[in-house]
């Protein structure tokens, strides 16, 4: 087996008011996989997410336990360097939110601030990234028109387009397709196949059809506990755990 | 049967409106009454000459053109103290600071300052900037003042303007790897910026009509001359037309007029400007 890229240990979180998000997680998230991690609302999934990348940081007053390890270095050690984390670790929204800008300038945005001055090569990562996220052919003669003029579907691509664009390592998605149409989904999920070859994907699917679609290893995560992991094929057609039965057969959720 | 309370109800509704209508006529009607008198008595004094010469014969003829001038200044010397303090400090408050109890009272005090009485202000600055820090009876007292009575409203409104920007856009700035001030600077404040510059300008409005503190701090009863530098006194439109309404006997009428006149002209151009630099704002928009 290949080398984890993530490598979650005993972790848990805690929120100021002491309520429990995460309870013991351990958890292994291999490269060039789609990894989901799905179940009710209020499991977590989303907290886990976001300590991927450290956005909880954000939260005032939280507390986490255990580690995280990207390549095996803890991404919450002292002087860890989380602008460059975030950089390596990318990620995808529920609800599309397109920066005030143009579309070319949505791409940009994070590489120049990474310091990619190049104008050619800035050209070509918007090029690349919205073929990528096949946004490419809808855009590319008004890449200068503003943001949110896209529709719905096409703004979620755009977003997708952007995460890629900072060339990161692991893409992490939240529930990326609970605003859009069936086709704009599928055409999200399509790229998700291909972009697994280059990138680590997480993803919280919106449904257990999603997850039982895209998913190489699945998740299950329930009031903050991880039930039950496995690959895909597996965990949806023979579930260990009567949870996650009952959940994937929607007795519950 | 049945038409009957839809009857009433219908009517209830007329009524409800034409209540709602005559409330805003009420309020619109004394804006429009003010402005079309002091326009009446006041136009027959507008000329180039009033515009531009100094008073002559006891402020009783001539021009109001170092009080023009000095109001200009002052709202200028304001504008320079209290909008870069005024926006670092909005930035603060609504970017960085966390919600403790010290920023609490912070926010509070400057609520709090905002109903400050103007001639406490006056005192104040005499006080302060013109006796305990020598800066004597002077333009840049004068501003000084103004620019402490003006922040409150410049940190609040500059403040509401940068709460009003979406969270999401910090969130997904942030996870792109920007740091916060990046986030700031490149996605926030441009966001943020027609509300800032119309809170600045309501401020600096503010600033350039009151005569309280002024009286203390640099305004000139009489100087028919152009202040030499920021440390002379200064006539100003404001105190001028105090003067020249209750301290100076036989004082024509349609000059007094006339001085209002211009003084509410140069503030309703400020909020001309507001609401101009406000719409190009708005087309300039990029999403």
């Amino acid at each position: 087996m290949r080398e984890p890229k993530f490598l979650l240990e005993n972790v848990s979180y805690i929120y100021e008011d002491g309520a429990r998000a995460l309870h013991d997680i351990s958890l292994c998230i291999y490269p060039h996989k789609i990894t989901a991690i799905f179940g009710p609302a209020g499991g977590g999934k989303s907290t886990l997410l976001r300590l991927l990348n450290r956005l909880n940081d954000l939260v005032p007053g939280r507390h986490l336990e255990g580690r995280v390890l990207l390549d095996g270095e803890d991404i919450y050690a002292p002087g860890v360097d989380v602008h460059a984390l975030r950089r390596r670790v990318g990620m995808v929204f529920a609800t599309p939110v397109p920066l005030p800008m143009s579309i070319r300038r949505n791409l940009t945005y994070g590489p120049e601030l990474a310091g990619v001055r190049d104008r050619a090569r800035l050209d070509e990562l918007v090029e690349r990234s919205l073929r990528a996220a096949a946004l490419w052919d809808e855009v590319k003669d008004r890449l200068d028109e503003p943001a949110s003029a896209l529709s719905g579907g096409q703004q979620q691509r755009l977003c997708l387009a952007r995460t890629l664009a900072l060339e990161p390592e692991v893409i992490l998605l939240d529930e990326p397709t609970s605003g859009l149409d069936p086709i704009s989904t599928a055409k999200v999920e399509a790229s998700l196949q291909e972009l697994k070859r280059r990138y680590t994907i997480v993803i919280v699917p919106h449904s257990v059809q999603q997850a039982a679609r895209v998913a190489d290893h699945a998740v299950f995560m329930l009031q903050g506990e991880l039930v039950e992991e496995g690959p895909g094929e597996l965990l949806f057609t023979r579930p260990h755990d009567q949870r996650t039965e009952d959940y994937i057969t929607g007795r519950f959720g | 049967m049945n038409s009957v309370p839809q009857m009433s109800r219908q009517l209830r509704q007329q009524l409800g409106f034409t209540l709602l209508g005559l409330a805003t006529t009420i309020v619109v009607l004394p804006i429009l009454l003010l402005v079309g008198y002091i326009l009446v008595q006041g136009a027959s004094a507008i000329s180039w000459e009033f515009i531009t010469a100094m008073p002559r014969e006891g402020m009783r003829a001539g021009g109001i053109w170092p009080a023009l001038v000095g109001t200009v200044l002052l709202t200028l010397g304001t504008a320079i103290f209290a909008v870069p303090v005024g926006i670092a400090v909005a930035i603060y408050l609504a970017e960085y600071a966390h919600d403790t109890s010290l920023t609490r009272l912070i926010r509070l005090a400057i609520i709090n300052l905002a109903g400050v009485p103007s001639v406490v202000y006056g005192l104040f600055g005499l006080g302060l900037f013109v006796i305990f820090l020598r800066l004597g009876t002077s333009i840049l007292a004068g501003s000084l003042t103004l620019a402490i009575m003006t922040l409150p409203v410049i940190i609040s409104t500059a403040e509401e303007a940068l709460r009003a920007v979406p969270q999401s856009f910090r969130i997904v700035s942030l996870s792109l790897g920007a740091t916060q001030w990046q986030t700031v600077r490149r996605v926030v404040l441009p966001q943020a910026l027609p509300g800032i510059l119309t809170g600045v300008i309501l401020g600096l409005e503010r600033a350039a009509g009151e005569t309280a503190p002024i009286l203390f701090t640099v305004a000139a009863f009489f100087l028919p001359r152009l202040p030499r530098s920021i440390f002379d006194q200064t006539m100003a439109l404001p105190y001028h037309l105090f003067v020249i309404s209750t301290q100076v006997p036989g004082m024509p009428l349609r000059i007094q007029y006339g001085t209002a006149l211009v003084l509410l002209a140069f503030v309703l151009s400020m909020n001309a400007l507001a609401t101009v630099i406000r719409s190009h704002f708005r087309r300039r928009r990029q999403w």
